[in-house]
């Protein structure tokens, strides 16, 4: 496949790259985070819910920002990992923090819905027959969340594919390292003559994105066929 | 024999409950709100209560004295809920294997085999609980619990939810369990044919307390005790089937005493257990003849009960046992009535509902 230039592969394999991390420590972390908001009353529960959600709704220059600070070399967090040789700044890793911090209310909160949507009494019956919390949570709660999950994964990775703001401000835009591909369009839009390849990484995006979508619809409608009416 | 003594304070409302469990079925018999499902919950440890003690012999519960609180997936339990309560995403033998699943490896198990003839789900095991009917998904949730390898069986109203037709088809299902299954079980019910017909120990619930508790005939009989209301009160006899008549009729012999009644389904030898409702017992102080009724006890006023309205409640002995009658109080002054004096129940075979005559109990045959 010759009408992507290797630098626009770059870009592609990048963003599948940085989505997949991003997707995949966003979606243990997402499904504990939404089931301790679905389930527990513990102090600070409001306090995390507004944590969750703040990439939601600030403007991403500045999650992208608080990233910097915290996780930049010289950030508190930043510099420790940098200690164990985990650095963030400028490199894909940062991309990949960026957009699992910016997707991560997407997971949680296609997730929480599921769980809530979990009748409490059945985990109650499993109690009752003699499951731990651990099992209740194994053998009831999570096959039947799974269509949430997936819902919440396809939209993390979609959210990791796209991400802009919070990763151009903490990671900045370097190729190879953190351009992505809204990343990379945005540089060709500034660059004369590169409209007709920002078109063709934009009508990629599109494909990516509604094949996203259409593996989702399909595996959630296989496995609410499976798990079947209350 | 389980020890219950729990206390919780509600808002509004507190639970001061304390029963001995026997053997056999103990049913928790009271009004919706009495309190009967609060402390089934508390047993099942779906509730900690402030304070209390739930005991078998020396396996503790619940002491909250010793700080023992054990949680609900260690109590051993098969808890059969009012509304089934199975897992969606597991076929009837997933759910049927789920308790076995966490059972310590030496308990004592009734075998799958056993538990599904017992209950007819055999063709069902292969489906999902959203193609089952309610009495179907009934039946399964008492498979699953039963098959929990548990200590005791706990069911909340689990016929509450069904229609008529089906809580007949499901009711003889925990005869059978009474009478087969060695597990004792804890059942609430604010049905009075499900207490007359299923319980071995009868403890009576009102506003979170217990107001009377023991042998099933001696509670139902005392015109003191009406969890459910006047209008449900009713005493148990146990009789023996003698014969099917050609007529339809069954003959049972009660201590003596023949009684006819329409139930013809029983071999001569059963003995059943007798619902007569307190409203359709009519007194008369003489023996009377030319009546179209088929049943005439005899038996010794033993205490009279007036209540809030015209009616009062009178509670007879008779050879085939302890008969309540509801009549009202100006046919009991007119008739004279008063404990000690001799007279006559009369029951119409008619009258005795079919869900009123319970199956075999092997405690009472012998």
């Amino acid at each position: 496949m010759d009408w992507l230039s290797p630098a626009e592969w770059g870009a592609v394999r990048l963003s599948l790259r940085v989505a997949l991390w991003a997707t995949l420590f966003s979606l243990p972390l997402g499904v504990l985070v939404a089931y301790a908001l679905a389930r527990w009353r513990f102090p600070g529960r409001e306090v995390l819910n507004v944590l969750v959600h703040l990439p939601l709704i600030m403007p991403p220059v500045v999650t992208g920002y608080l990233l910097l600070l915290t996780f930049g070399t010289r950030g508190p967090i930043g510099g420790l990992l940098a200690d164990w040789g985990i650095v963030f700044a400028f490199r894909w890793t940062g991309a990949a923090l960026a957009a699992g911090v910016m997707a991560f209310p997407f997971m949680v909160r296609a997730v929480r819905l599921s769980i809530e949507a979990v009748d409490p009494k059945l985990e109650q019956a499993a109690a009752t027959l003699g499951a731990s919390r651990l099992w209740v949570f194994l053998t009831v709660t999570l096959p039947m969340i799974v269509p949430g999950i997936i819902a919440g994964t396809v939209l993390t990775f979609a959210k990791g594919m796209g991400e802009f703001g919070a990763t151009i401000t903490f990671v900045s835009n370097i190729p190879g390292q953190t351009q992505t591909i809204p990343l990379a369009i945005d540089l060709l839009l500034e660059t004369p003559g590169g409209e007709a390849q920002a078109a063709r990484l934009a009508g990629l995006s599109i494909l990516l994105a509604a094949l996203a979508l259409a593996l989702s619809e399909w595996i959630s409608r296989r496995v609410a066929a499976r798990v079947g009416g209350a | 024999m389980l020890e219950v003594s729990v206390r919780h304070a509600f808002a509004g409302f507190t639970l001061d409950a304390a029963f001995r469990a026997p053997p056999g079925v103990t049913v928790l018999f009271g009004r919706s709100g009495s309190g009967k499902t609060t402390v089934v919950n508390a047993v099942a440890g779906l509730l900690m209560p402030d304070a209390g003690r739930i005991a078998s012999g020396d396996w503790a519960l619940l002491d909250t004295e010793a700080g023992v609180r054990l949680p609900p997936h260690r109590r051993r339990l098969g808890y059969i809920f009012q509304e089934g309560r199975l897992f969606p995403h597991l076929t009837v033998r997933q759910n049927l294997r789920y308790g076995a699943w966490f059972a310590p490896k030496d308990a004592p198990r009734e075998d799958m085999g056993r538990v599904v003839d017992l209950l007819g789900i055999g063709h069902l095991l292969d489906r999902r609980p959203g193609a089952l009917s309610g009495g179907e998904k009934q039946r399964v949730a008492i498979g699953r619990a039963l098959l929990s390898a548990p200590r005791l069986i706990l069911a909340d109203e689990p016929l509450a939810a069904l229609d008529e037709a089906r809580k007949a088809e499901i009711l003889p299902y925990f005869e059978r369990l009474r009478d087969e299954v060695a597990v004792p079980i804890l059942y609430v019910s604010h049905s009075a044919s499900e207490v007359a017909r299923l319980a071995t120990t009868v403890v009576a619930m009102d506003a979170g307390r217990v107001v009377a508790q023991g042998p099933a005939a001696e509670v139902l009989g005392d015109p003191s005790v009406l969890p459910a209301g006047a209008r449900e009160a009713g005493a148990v006899l146990t009789a023996r089937v003698v014969r099917l008549h050609e007529d339809g009729l069954c003959e049972l012999d009660a201590a003596g005493v023949p009684l006819f009644l329409p139930r013809a389904a029983e071999a001569p030898g059963v003995v059943l257990r007798v619902r007569i409702a307190a409203h359709d017992v009519i007194l008369s102080r003489t023996r009377p003849e030319g009546l179209s009724a088929l049943n005439i006890l005899p038996g010794v006023v033993h205490e009279m009960r007036p209540g809030a309205g015209p009616g009062t409640l009178v509670a007879l002995d008779t050879p085939a046992g302890r008969v309540l009658a509801r009549i009202t109080r100006r046919s009991a002054e007119t008739m004279g009535l008063a404990p000690g004096q001799t007279c006559h129940a009369i029951v119409k075979s008619v009258s005795v509902a079919p869900e009123d005559v319970g199956g075999p109990r092997l405690d009472l045959a012998e």
